[in-house]
């Protein structure tokens, strides 16, 4: 089990990370979300040990790993350029981790094979690396990396130089191998689909903090924050103001787009800021209405994305005329 | 093998380079060069300085003779720019403007005499115009006098560093937008007035930078003054080596060398800030929309014509040097008169005979033997030293950028100056022929870190992050990425030192012992004794030079990096 402890980095002066913990559980895909900048890359690197953190631990088993160097910590890495040495042919770059270990020729020869075999590139041994297409090249990347066995598998944005179709085909493949092999892993990207599809966890990075946490089903059902559902593109983001209580855990909420009741766990006291999220699906009835002047209408294969002269955007299964003024039930969500 | 194919795109600066070094494996690497540095340049460079301190050196008679050689030196360099410049800018049009046939020939051809050791370029010329010359046997003329001018001088410049005018100005000019001069003409202006207003103008900073380089090389250069000038025309280089071998003053040695110095730090720096003027381009396209063939006939006629007389002044010197050497031009031994004609083996044969009573105390082919075994010390040392240098270097930090200056200064130091300050630093030593590979290794560093640096820079970092994710320890990274990948660049910087090595004449004809001498050396003494034999035997040594260096280029060309090795 792969521990991070209040991991800090800053680089030239600006914080980069502040206090980074969590934990990657045995067989578990934990992917690291966040958008360039974030600084999701760099703690990938403190893990491996290719750069040190200015403060905090990272430890495996128990281990304090902080003074293991980079080559004795057993972590595999996929890069988003493959990073495939040029000199060294396909079974070469494959073999290179198991001549670092000392392994006999036979048994390198065995976990190569068995490398190409998993990722589907038997028969690819003698080529040379900068020949094969971009997929090719990361799916030798991991067989390289799986050929060592080992205790951890990461991933920096293995699918960000390939286009969108060898992307799905790949991701599926990845997810599989993850689930048959069980080694943990920690996935970084930026594309949330590509998070959402191959995740057990989500953690999304901003600023330099870890601001969600959990399941990815979860994570899509509660943001928990204007800046979550902002970069997941939950829907309408906007603020509102509290008006006081409707009963229970509902509260009354006022904004440009009118007077909610918005359900709300947490206790709040007139005149609060709250951000508000009314997803573009609507709903058949309720006691929320927004209104608006249709000014554009896009087809989009079962549905109709129709925005409004107010700035929001709705999803409707019939579309509406241009200019026409609308009415449509919502579900307003306080995002705290 | 295509490394540059690996680069991501995603290119922040820390993706390239050696692994982040800690600041002490950083001093740790630069202990070996830095040593050497202090030991084989700063020390006698301090001991030179120290001289020129001393009473005896800035005596009113060292001052008069110091301005009058410095005075010469400039003339000459004038003299010798300016006619450069004459071919130079036309067969740079040429090249840039013109497509004809052999053209990648006639520019590797014009470039070959650059990369040629002096006493070739000398002995060619002497083998040509000399007074044992084939032109001189063919074709007689009382009054006709070439070794031993300012003529002889100039013209040798003109042959050396045409090049250098051909590749800046060239280069230049084919990346010039033509649609500039196609807009300045249909506003109304002769081709002349384009030329003078547009052209020109767009092309003064290389036009400059390349006149300084020139310049440079003609202030310093020794080997060719010396051979074809003589002591007469006693340039700064030139009388140091006089006031260290032939008339031993010191102090006065010392004064030039450091007037020499402090000139050739100006115009490197004169030159730096041209040069990076001249990189700025502002619609920079790719040369093959400059080019055209000829049209009229005049044009046709003109163009053939340059183009005759470019390639007879840059072949008829290199092929007069190998046909001299088989060509017997003397009386048989021990016969006075009756000069025979002929093909002959003798020059060649001759060098493998230790003769009494002549210039050398040994065989005389020993001296590639000894040249061989100088250019292999000079090859392994400068690896050894520029490697770690290189490799923090591709990865600058403040105490990096600190250091490229210096490190490059030997560059723009003449090689008698580093003869003179090895003989006052270790004269004690001068017995050891070490001393020639440690001076050839000053020469030559500058130019191997140069040509290992870039290569090692753009190496991806992420190679060698992902070999210590494989469990590689950072000697197997090195041993494992870095060196494979850099086997082609290590063979052209050791190719470079091989050939600098070879061919450097000014530091070692100061410091060689006698029983060692080196090629160039060989041939300097050679061409400096009397009779027809001595005469020969130069010519074959000379070629067996060209031929050495030739084959060391071409080696160089096939596996250099792009970009690599330049200034």
């Amino acid at each position: 089990m792969l521990e991070v402890h209040h991991v800090y980095k800053s680089y030239e002066g600006k914080p980069l990370l502040q206090d980074i913990s969590f934990k990657v559980e045995k067989g578990e895909t934990v992917c690291l979300l966040g958008a360039s900048g974030s600084g999701k890359s760099t703690l990938l690197r403190i893990i491996a040990g290719l750069e040190d953190a200015d403060s905090g631990s990272v430890s495996f088993d128990g281990h304090d790993l902080t003074a293991t160097p980079a080559h004795l910590r057993d972590f595999g890495l996929v890069f988003q350029d493959y990073a495939l040495f040029p000199h060294l042919s396909v079974s070469e770059n494959v073999a290179f981790g198991l001549k670092m270990r000392r392994l006999p020729q036979n048994e390198i020869s065995e976990r190569v094979a068995h490398s190409l075999e998993i990722v589907n590139l038997r028969g690819f041994e003698r080529r040379q690396v900068t020949d094969l297409s971009g997929g090719e090249q990361q799916r030798i990347a991991l067989a390289r990396a799986l050929a060592t066995r080992p205790r951890l598998l990461m991933f920096d944005e293995p699918l960000g130089a390939l286009d969108r179709t060898l992307r799905e085909d790949l991701l599926n493949q990845l997810r599989s191998i993850l689930h048959r092999t069980n080694i943990p892993a920690i996935y970084v990207t930026h594309d949330q689909e590509e998070a959402f599809a191959v995740a057990d966890r989500i953690l999304i990075l901003h600023g330099g903090k870890i601001v969600r946490d959990g399941a990815p089903a979860e994570v899509w059902a509660n943001a928990e924050s204007a800046f979550v559902a902002r970069f997941l593109g939950l829907g309408n983001v906007f603020k509102g103001e509290v008006r006081g209580k409707q009963d229970g855990e509902r509260w009354k909420v006022d904004s440009r787009f009118g007077m909610f009741i918005v359900p709300c766990a947490h206790s709040h006291t007139e005149g609060d800021p709250v951000q508000l999220l009314v997803r573009p699906n609507v709903v058949d009835e309720g006691s929320n209405i927004i209104q608006g002047i249709v000014t554009d209408v896009i087809f989009q294969q079962d549905r109709f994305k129709v925005s409004l002269d107010n700035g929001l955007y709705f999803y409707l299964s019939q579309a509406p005329k241009m200019g026409e003024r609308i009415e449509v039930f919502v579900k307003v969500e306080c995002l705290g | 093998m295509e490394i540059g194919k690996q680069v991501s795109k995603r290119t922040s600066l820390s993706t390239f380079g050696p692994v982040s070094l800690s600041t002490p494996s950083r001093i740790l690497l630069w202990l070996l060069p830095l040593s050497f540095f202090i030991v084989a340049f700063f020390y006698p460079l301090s001991r030179i300085l120290i001289l020129t301190l001393d009473a005896d050196a800035l005596t009113t008679g060292h001052i008069l003779l110091a301005s009058r050689v410095l005075l010469f030196t400039f003339y000459q360099a004038t003299l010798s720019t300016l006619l450069t410049l004459l071919l130079g800018l036309p067969a740079a049009y040429l090249f840039a403007r013109y497509d004809f046939r052999g053209k990648s020939l006639l520019r590797a051809l014009t470039a070959l005499p650059f990369m040629l050791p002096t006493v070739v370029v000398a002995a060619g010329f002497s083998a040509l115009l000399g007074p044992r010359g084939l032109f001189t046997t063919f074709f007689p003329l009382p009054s006709f006098q070439f070794i031993g001018t300012l003529t002889a001088i100039i013209i040798a410049h003109v042959f050396y560093n045409t090049t250098i005018i051909i590749r800046l100005v060239g280069n230049a000019l084919s990346s010039l937008d033509p649609r500039l001069e196609a807009a300045a003409r249909s506003l109304g202006a002769n081709p002349y007035r384009v030329l003078w207003h547009v052209t020109f103008p767009l092309l003064r900073p290389a036009l400059l930078a390349s006149l300084v380089l020139v310049f440079l090389f003609d202030f310093t250069s020794f080997g060719v003054v010396l051979l074809l000038g003589g002591s007469q025309f006693a340039t700064l280089e030139v009388e140091i080596y006089l006031r260290v071998l032939r008339l031993p003053d010191l102090p006065l040695a010392a004064l030039l060398s450091v007037i020499q110095l402090v000139c050739t730090i100006l115009f490197s720096i004169l030159y730096s800030r041209f040069a990076t003027r001249s990189t700025i381009q502002t619609n920079p396209r790719s040369a093959q929309s400059n080019l055209r063939k000829t049209k009229t006939r005049r044009e046709k006629i003109v163009v053939a014509a340059f183009i005759f007389l470019l390639t007879s002044f840059f072949i008829l010197p290199l092929s007069a040097l190998p046909i001299r050497s088989f060509f017997r031009l003397e009386a048989d031994r021990g016969q006075r008169g009756g000069v025979q004609y002929g093909f002959t083996t003798d020059y060649y044969k001759e060098l493998f005979i230790n003769r009494r009573g002549s210039v050398f105390y040994v065989p005389p082919i020993r001296a590639t033997g000894n040249s061989l075994a100088y250019a292999g010390g000079t090859v392994l040392l400068s690896l050894l030293l520029g490697f770690p240098a290189a490799f923090t270097l591709a990865q600058p930090t403040r105490l990096e950028r600190i250091l490229d200056p210096f490190i490059m200064l030997p560059l723009g130091s003449s090689a008698v100056m580093l003869g003179l300050g090895f003989i006052l630093s270790y004269g004690a030593w001068l017995t050891s022929p070490l001393l020639v590979p440690f001076a050839h290794t000053l020469v030559a560093l500058p130019f191997v870190i140069r040509t290992l640096q870039p290569a090692i820079a753009s190496i991806p970092q992420r190679l060698r992050q992902a070999a210590s994710s494989l469990g590689a320890s950072p000697l197997e990274v090195w041993k494992n990425i870095d060196l494979p990948i850099l086997r082609r660049a290590t063979l052209a910087a050791g190719t470079f030192a091989f050939t600098i090595s070879l061919g450097e004449f000014g530091a070692t004809l100061l410091i060689a012992r006698p029983e060692y001498p080196t090629i160039p050396v060989a041939i300097e003494r050679f061409l400096s004794q009397p009779g027809g034999l001595n005469y020969g035997q130069a010519m074959a040594m000379a070629t067996i030079l060209m031929l050495l260096t030739v084959a060391s280029i071409l080696l160089i060309e096939r596996v250099r990096i792009p970009g690599a090795g330049e200034f």
